[in-house]
């Protein structure tokens, strides 16, 4: 390791900062005490199924469609998950289930 | 007078059980809904342990990571800048970028936080992926404090990531069983969760919005790259759509 360990402590010091910067920013930004602007308000509605979606994508964001598996065990689990969830409507039946319709997908066949 | 004092007493004794067991109901309703988190975080936090064992870090490292930043991804990406010449101030705008949906979770939790009390801080501290999304999706029975039931969901969260990193970072080295695709397991609960919050709502403009539009942006900007563009359109579109699904909301 090329660092002391102050530099180190500097270092995570800063990646903890950036981290609350952007969990403590908005509250900061909007205070209880002071009406929310109604855009951001709106905001507040509409974000919450949006971000959702994104952090799906974003769970996926290593998987290559283009190289490798092609994305096929993750797109099978995804169905897997769904299906189940729909079915029986039990969180952990689904995650349960689906992780190792994965699991065997890509220890066995990919 | 000494039979009023008792009464009193008494009474703040009464409030006071009152007030553990609404505690203790608060953990028992979060508990099973963390219960998928904690497989997949002491799964993770056990990987990522491993993995800062194979760069040379000693088990320190790992645990105290997991115990201030608690960002998963951010936590690996850490471990490289440790690795690479001083540079805090790069440092800083990396976790910033890595880091800004969270920007968006504060937006959505404005709300919900309000009147939590002193939770209130640690529960913004802890505003993790699945914190947060556990927590603004969830229906809290009605006969459970709220704050109590999200601040629960946000500490155990944080304890099992610092448990698995723990774990992960002192017997890396020993793992044997093959655990492959098990970190899927995460994917599985944002998608759970978003099925969930889709059955939920009328209109499903903003769910297709953050999936198709992300979509897009990864297709564009690779994995590394596409957090923030996606954020942007995300955030454009919801602008542009604001008029005519509020008229929509005004009409039905």
């Amino acid at each position: 390791m090329t660092m002391s360990l102050t530099q180190q402590i500097v270092t995570i010091a800063m990646v903890v900062l950036g981290t609350m910067l952007t969990r403590f920013l908005p509250f900061v930004i909007f205070p209880p005490g002071k009406p929310t602007p109604k855009y951001v308000q709106y905001l507040g509605k509409v974000l919450p199924s949006a971000v959702l979606g994104l952090l799906v994508i974003y769970s996926l964001k290593d998987v290559s469609l283009l190289s490798g598996s092609h994305g096929v065990p993750e797109f099978i689990a995804i169905a897997a998950v769904s299906l189940l969830h729909f079915w029986r409507k039990n969180m952990l039946i689904s995650i349960a289930g689906g992780t190792m319709v994965y699991m065997i997908l890509v220890q066995l066949f990919f | 007078m000494l039979k009023l004092y008792e009464k009193q007493l008494a009474i703040k004794d009464v409030n006071h059980m009152k007030k553990r067991n609404q505690i203790w109901m608060a953990f028992r309703s979060a508990f099973p809904y963390t219960t998928p988190i904690f497989a997949g975080f002491v799964f993770l936090g056990i990987a990522y342990g491993i993995y800062m064992n194979s760069l040379g870090f000693s088990a320190i490292y790992p645990i105290l990571l997991s115990l201030t930043i608690f960002a998963g991804s951010m936590e690996f990406v850490a471990a490289h800048l440790l690795l690479a010449a001083f540079h805090p101030i790069n440092a800083l705008f990396l976790t910033l970028m890595v880091n800004a949906r969270h920007l968006f979770y504060g937006i959505s939790m404005l709300d919900k936080y309000r009147g939590t009390g002193k939770k209130k801080f640690y529960m913004i501290y802890g505003l993790c992926d699945e914190s947060f999304s556990i927590n603004c999706t969830v229906d809290v029975p009605m006969n459970v404090d709220k704050g109590w039931f999200m601040f629960f969901v946000t500490l155990l969260n944080h304890s099992y990531w610092v448990i698995g990193a723990t774990i992960g970072g002192i017997f890396g080295s020993l793992v044997q069983f093959n655990t492959e695709g098990l970190d899927f397991v995460m994917t599985a609960l944002f998608v759970v969760i978003f099925i969930e919050q889709w059955m939920k709502e009328k209109r499903h403009h903003s769910a297709l919005v953050g999936l198709g539009l992300s979509t897009v942006c990864l297709i564009i900007f690779g994995g590394n790259n596409f957090i923030i563009p996606a954020m942007l359109v995300i955030l454009g579109m919801l602008t542009v759509l604001r008029k005519p699904l509020e008229k929509a909301e005004a009409t039905v």
